[in-house]
C-alpha cells in the first residue's frame, strides 16, 4: 500500500476548509475596515480581559467538578460486571441524544425562583435558593452539558488497566487507598488528561448555557464572539481579534495538558 | 459492529419517515398554481399569525394565493438583524427592521428601492404613517406596525401602577427587574430617566445613561427579549420594560399582569417596516409579499394575533372592537405627542455605543496587561514543563 | 456498605443527568394554551397532533436529516481514502498532516465557525452564491472528517500489510485486493466513523448557526425558539426522537445478548 497519492483530495480539502480560513481569521485580526494594516483590534482585546479570567475560571472550576463527580462514576462503572457496564455507559451517553439546546433550558426551569426545585424546598419547609442568573448556575449548566465527556475517556482508560499490577501492588502490602492512589490513579492518567481538554475547550468558549442560565450579564468570550459576528455589536475584526487569542490560549493550555500526559504514562511505565 | 451498523441503518429509516410526507400542504379551492420560488422573509420572533389556535397562517395563505414559498425565520433585535446582512452570512428578501434601523440600513446603501407599483395596497397606509423621519420621501419602507414602550408588571407584587421609569431602579425590586438587551431600547430608557433626548449626539449623555445602566445591573435579573414572555407569566420576574404589542400575549392571558406606559418622562414610539435588502433574488415577489401583509383583511387577522398597532385605518375598522379601542394598542394622542421617535446616528457615535453597550454587560474594562499577564504566565509554564522534562530525560538516559 | 454507597453514587449522578430530560418529557404532554413551559395543566397529545402539521419544524428536521446522511457519507469516504493514504506516509509528514487535520477537533467549535463564516462569505461574493444548506454541508464534512480518519487509522495499522501484497502478487489489481483484503479488515473502523460523523451532524449547532445562512437546522430552529418560547412540539418531536434510540439500543442490546448466548453455547459444544 504505497499509495501516498490518493490522500491528496483530503490534503486539499483541509487546505481549503482548515488552513484557509485560519488564515481569514488572522487577517481580520489585524487589519480595519478600509483593510489597511493595524494592531488596533488585538490592543482591544486587552480591554475585555476580565471576561478572559472569568471565561477561564469558570471553564477550569466547570472541569474540576466534572473530574470530581466523573472520576468515581467511570471507576464504580468499570468495575462492575460486563453485562452491566454495557448498560451503565448507555445510560451515560443516552442524554446526549437529547439537544442540548433543549436541555440546557429545562433547567431554567429547574432552576428558576420559582422553578421545580425551589418549590420542592418550599413544600418540604426549606428556604428557597437563588440559583438562576448566577455565576454559580452557568458552572452548572457547563458541568451538566459536559460530563459525559468526562466520563466516556475515563471508563476507556480504567477497563483496560491490567488487573494484575494491582494485584501485585497489594501482594506488595499496599492498601486499597494506596493502590488507588499510586497505581490507579497514575494509570488511568492519559483518560483523565483527555477528559480535561474535552470539557475545558467546549467550556471556555460556550455562549449558549451563558446566556440561557446566566442572564445576559455573565459574559463569556463566546458571548463576546458571537456579539461581535451576529449580535449586537458587529465588527468581525474585534471578533477576529478575540477568536485569535481564544485559539492561542486554549493551544498553549492543551500543550501543558498534552506534557503532563505523556510523564503520566511515562511514569506508569516507570512502576512496571 | 454489527450492534452499530444497524443501529445506524434503522436510525436512517426512522429519519427517512420523516423526510418525505412534509410538503402536505392542504390546498384550497383556488390555489395558484406553485411558481418555485421561495422567498426568505427575516422577521422578528412571536411576528406574524401563525395559523396556532385557529388564527389565519398568513404565510401558508400566501403561498396558497400566489404559489410563492416562504422560508421564515427569526431574529430578536434590530442589531443581530443588522449584523447578519453586513456579515453576509444570509441573503433574505423580506426584512422588518424598525425605524432608526431602516434610516441606518439606508444610509449605508442596504436597502432596495421599492417598486411601488407592485404594492397597490399601499394606499391603504394611513397618512400619518408616511413619509416619517427614518425614509421621508418613502423609497425604501412600508410601514407594518407601530407601537410604544412601556412597563410591565405584575400587579400581585407591584402595587403602584408605574408612572416613571424610576420603578426599574428600584430596590425594593431587585432580582425581579428584566431589562431589554439590546442597546438602543435600554440606554433610551436611561435616558428618558436623565431627561435626555434619544437621539442625542452628544457623547457625554450616553455616558451618563450607561453609568445609570451598570447602576441599574445589580437590580436586573437578566437582559432578555422575548423571554420576558415566559418569566413574566410565571411569575419569575415582575417588572420589565417591553413593546405594547405584546400585551396581547401577556396581560390578556394572565390577570395578574398589567401594562403601563410611563407618562412622566415619556416614551418611544416605534414604526416596524417591511424593506427589501439590496442584493434580493426575488424582488418581484417580495414586494407582492409585503403588497399581501397590507391587504386590509389580512393586515387586520394578523394584527389581532399579533397585537401590535396597524397603520391601517381600514384594517382597523375590521378588528374585534375590543382591541381597537384598547388604550395599550391604540393609546390616547398625548401619549403619543409626548413620546420621540429613535432617529439613526452618525457610524462613529453607534460604533461608542456599541462598546459601551458591551462594558455595561460585562462591568468594568479590564487592562490589556492582564490578559498579556496571563497568556505570558501560561507560556512560562509550558516552557518550565518543557525544559524539565528534557532535563530529566538526559539525566536518566545518562543513567 | 461500600456497595450501597456507590449505587447512591450512581442514583445521585443519574438523576442529575437525566432530570432536564424527564421535564422535557413531561411538558411534551402538557395541556395549555400558552405554551408555557412550567405550569402543568393536564395531560394531553395536541403538541404531537400540531407537530405533523407545522411545516416550518418539518422542514428543519428534513434539513438536518439531508444534512447528516451527506456529510455522513461524503466524510467516511474522503476520511477512509485519506488515512490509507496518511498511513502509508514517512513518519514527520504524517505527523504534520494529522496535526492540522485534527485541529476543527481541538479548536473551539466557535472559531471554527467563525473561520468557516468568514471563508464561505469569502467564497459567496467569488461565486455570486449564497450561503446555505450546501454551506453547511461542507463545513460539517469539515469537522466530522478527522473523527473519521481517527477511527479507521488504528485498523490500518493493526492490518497485516502483506495479506495486501500477497493478493497482488496472486494477480489481483489494486482496486481489487483492497476491496477483497484492506477493506473487510478495517470496515468496523469505518462504521464507527460514519455513525460517528452522523451523530455529530445531527447534534451541531454552534458550526451550523454561523454557517447556515437562511437555512434552518433543527438545532438552530430550536435556538430561535429559546430566544422566546419553546413550543412544547419541540418537546413532542424530541421525545419521540429520544425514545426511538432508547427502543433501538435496547432491541440492539438485547439481540446482542442473545447471539452471545447462542456464540457461547457453540462454544460449549
Amino acid at each position: 500500500m504505497k499509495s501516498k497519492a490518493i490522500a491528496a483530495p483530503y490534503i486539499v480539502w483541509m487546505c481549503i476548509f482548515i488552513v484557509v480560513p485560519l488564515f481569514l481569521v488572522a487577517y481580520f485580526a489585524f487589519t480595519d475596515s478600509t483593510g489597511a494594516f493595524t494592531l488596533e483590534n488585538i490592543i482591544q482585546v486587552g480591554q475585555y480581559s476580565d471576561v478572559f479570567l472569568r471565561s477561564i475560571w469558570m471553564g477550569a472550576l466547570a472541569t474540576l467538578f466534572s473530574l470530581l463527580l466523573g472520576y468515581p462514576l467511570a471507576y464504580i462503572i468499570s468495575k462492575s460486571n460486563l453485562r452491566r457496564q454495557s448498560v451503565l455507559i448507555m445510560l451515560v451517553m443516552l442524554p446526549m441524544w437529547m439537544n442540548f439546546l433543549l436541555r440546557t433550558y429545562a433547567w431554567m426551569t429547574l432552576l428558576e425562583d420559582n422553578g421545580m426545585i425551589n418549590n420542592f424546598l418550599a413544600a418540604l419547609g426549606l428556604p428557597r435558593l437563588h440559583m438562576i442568573n448566577t455565576a454559580g448556575a452557568v458552572v452548572f449548566g457547563m458541568v451538566y452539558d459536559y460530563l459525559p465527556f468526562m466520563i466516556l475517556p475515563l471508563y476507556t482508560v480504567l477497563i483496560k488497566i491490567d488487573r494484575s499490577v494491582i494485584e501485585a501492588a497489594q501482594d506488595l502490602g499496599a492498601n486499597s487507598c494506596k493502590v488507588f492512589l499510586k497505581v490507579t490513579i497514575p494509570m488511568s492518567m492519559p483518560g483523565i488528561i483527555s477528559g480535561i481538554t474535552m470539557v475545558f475547550v467546549p467550556a471556555v468558549s460556550t455562549f449558549i448555557i451563558s446566556k440561557m442560565l446566566g442572564g445576559g450579564s455573565n459574559l463569556l468570550i463566546g458571548d463576546l464572539i458571537d456579539m461581535q459576528f451576529l449580535g449586537n455589536a458587529y465588527n468581525p475584526y474585534l471578533g477576529s481579534a478575540i477568536s485569535l487569542v481564544l485559539m492561542v490560549l486554549i493551544l498553549i493550555c492543551m500543550g501543558i495538558m498534552n506534557q503532563f500526559d505523556e510523564d503520566g504514562s511515562a511514569e506508569g511505565g516507570k512502576m512496571l | 459492529m454489527k450492534k452499530l451498523l444497524s443501529l445506524f441503518l434503522c436510525g436512517l429509516f426512522f429519519c427517512t419517515c420523516f423526510i418525505f410526507p412534509v410538503s402536505a400542504e392542504e390546498s384550497g379551492e383556488e390555489a395558484a398554481p406553485d411558481t418555485g420560488v421561495t422567498i426568505n422573509v427575516y422577521n422578528w420572533g412571536e411576528y406574524i399569525s401563525d395559523g396556532s389556535d385557529g388564527t389565519l397562517n398568513v404565510n401558508q395563505e400566501f403561498t396558497r394565493r400566489t404559489g410563492i414559498h416562504v422560508n421564515y425565520t427569526t431574529f430578536d433585535t434590530n442589531e443581530s438583524l443588522y449584523s447578519k446582512l453586513v456579515s453576509g452570512g444570509a441573503s433574505y428578501d423580506v426584512i422588518f427592521p424598525s425605524d432608526y434601523m431602516v434610516a441606518r440600513m439606508i444610509n449605508e446603501g442596504m436597502l432596495e428601492k421599492l417598486d411601488f407599483s407592485n404594492i397597490p395596497n399601499y394606499t391603504y397606509i394611513d397618512e400619518e404613517y408616511r413619509n416619517l423621519a427614518y425614509d421621508p420621501k418613502n423609497e425604501y419602507s412600508v410601514p407594518y406596525t407601530w407601537g410604544v414602550v412601556g412597563i410591565f408588571y405584575n400587579k400581585k407584587y407591584v402595587k403602584e401602577v408605574p408612572t416613571s421609569w424610576d420603578v426599574l431602579w428600584d430596590d425594593q425590586y431587585q432580582g425581579k427587574i428584566l431589562m431589554f438587551d439590546n442597546p438602543r431600547d435600554a440606554f433610551g430608557i436611561a435616558q428618558k430617566r436623565l431627561g435626555y433626548s434619544f437621539n442625542s449626539t452628544d457623547m457625554a449623555e450616553w455616558q451618563e445613561a450607561a453609568e445609570l445602566l451598570k447602576e441599574q445591573k445589580p437590580l436586573v435579573q437578566a437582559y432578555v427579549m422575548d423571554q420576558i414572555f415566559d418569566k413574566m407569566e410565571i411569575g419569575e420576574a415582575w417588572l420589565a420594560p417591553y413593546y405594547a404589542g405584546d400585551a396581547a400575549i401577556l396581560v390578556e392571558e394572565n390577570d395578574s399582569i398589567g401594562f403601563a406606559i410611563p407618562t412622566e418622562e415619556g416614551t418611544n414610539f416605534f414604526v416596524d417596516a417591511m424593506c427589501i435588502p439590496e442584493g434580493s433574488q426575488h424582488k418581484a415577489e417580495a414586494e407582492a409579499y409585503i403588497n399581501f401583509l397590507c391587504d386590509p383583511e389580512i393586515a387586520a387577522a394578523n394584527m389581532e394575533y399579533v397585537g401590535y398597532s396597524t397603520p391601517e385605518s381600514s384594517a382597523k375598522e375590521l378588528m374585534d372592537e375590543e382591541i381597537t379601542s384598547n388604550p395599550i394598542y391604540y393609546p390616547p394622542q398625548e401619549i403619543i405627542d409626548n413620546s420621540e421617535v429613535f432617529l439613526s446616528l452618525p457610524s462613529d457615535i453607534n460604533e461608542k455605543i456599541d462598546k459601551l453597550w458591551v462594558e455595561v454587560k460585562m462591568g468594568s474594562s479590564g487592562s490589556t496587561y492582564t490578559l498579556i499577564a496571563v497568556l505570558a504566565g501560561f507560556l512560562l509554564l509550558y516552557i518550565v514543563i518543557v525544559i524539565t522534562k528534557t532535563m530529566k530525560r538526559r539525566r536518566m538516559n545518562r543513567y | 456498605m461500600k456497595k450501597t454507597l456507590s449505587r447512591v453514587y450512581m442514583a445521585l449522578i443519574f438523576l442529575f443527568l437525566y432530570a432536564p430530560i424527564v421535564i422535557l418529557i413531561l411538558f411534551s404532554f402538557n395541556d395549555s394554551d400558552t405554551k408555557s413551559r412550567a405550569v402543568w395543566s393536564g395531560f394531553s397529545l395536541r403538541w404531537y397532533q400540531k407537530l405533523f402539521s407545522n411545516a416550518e419544524l418539518l422542514n428543519a428536521l428534513r434539513n438536518t436529516v439531508i444534512i447528516a446522511i451527506i456529510a455522513a457519507v461524503v466524510a467516511t469516504i474522503l476520511g477512509t481514502v485519506a488515512a490509507i493514504g496518511i498511513n502509508s506516509m514517512k513518519k514527520w509528514s504524517k505527523r504534520v498532516i494529522m496535526n492540522i487535520g485534527n485541529l476543527p477537533m481541538v479548536n473551539p467549535e466557535i472559531v471554527t465557525g467563525i473561520s468557516l463564516l468568514l471563508l464561505f462569505v469569502f467564497g459567496a461574493r467569488l461565486l455570486h452564491v449564497e450561503l446555505g444548506i450546501f454551506s453547511v454541508i461542507l463545513a460539517h464534512i469539515t469537522f466530522c472528517l478527522p473523527y473519521v480518519i481517527l477511527s479507521v487509522m488504528p485498523k490500518l495499522r493493526q492490518m497485516d500489510n502483506s495479506l495486501y501484497e500477497a493478493a497482488q502478487d496472486l494477480g489481483c489489481t489494486p482496486v481489487r485486493s483492497f476491496f477483497k483484503v484492506v477493506f473487510p479488515e478495517i470496515l468496523p473502523g469505518i462504521i464507527t466513523g460514519a455513525v460517528m460523523a452522523f451523530t455529530l451532524s445531527i447534534d451541531d449547532f454552534v458550526i451550523s448557526y454561523f454557517t447556515s445562512g437562511t437555512t434552518q437546522t433543527l438545532p438552530v430552529y430550536i435556538y430561535s425558539m429559546t430566544r422566546k418560547r419553546v413550543s412544547p412540539e419541540i418537546n413532542a418531536l424530541s421525545t419521540l426522537l429520544f425514545g426511538t434510540i432508547l427502543v433501538l439500543l435496547l432491541i440492539v442490546n438485547f439481540s446482542k445478548k442473545k447471539s452471545g448466548d447462542t456464540k457461547e453455547a457453540a462454544q460449549e459444544r
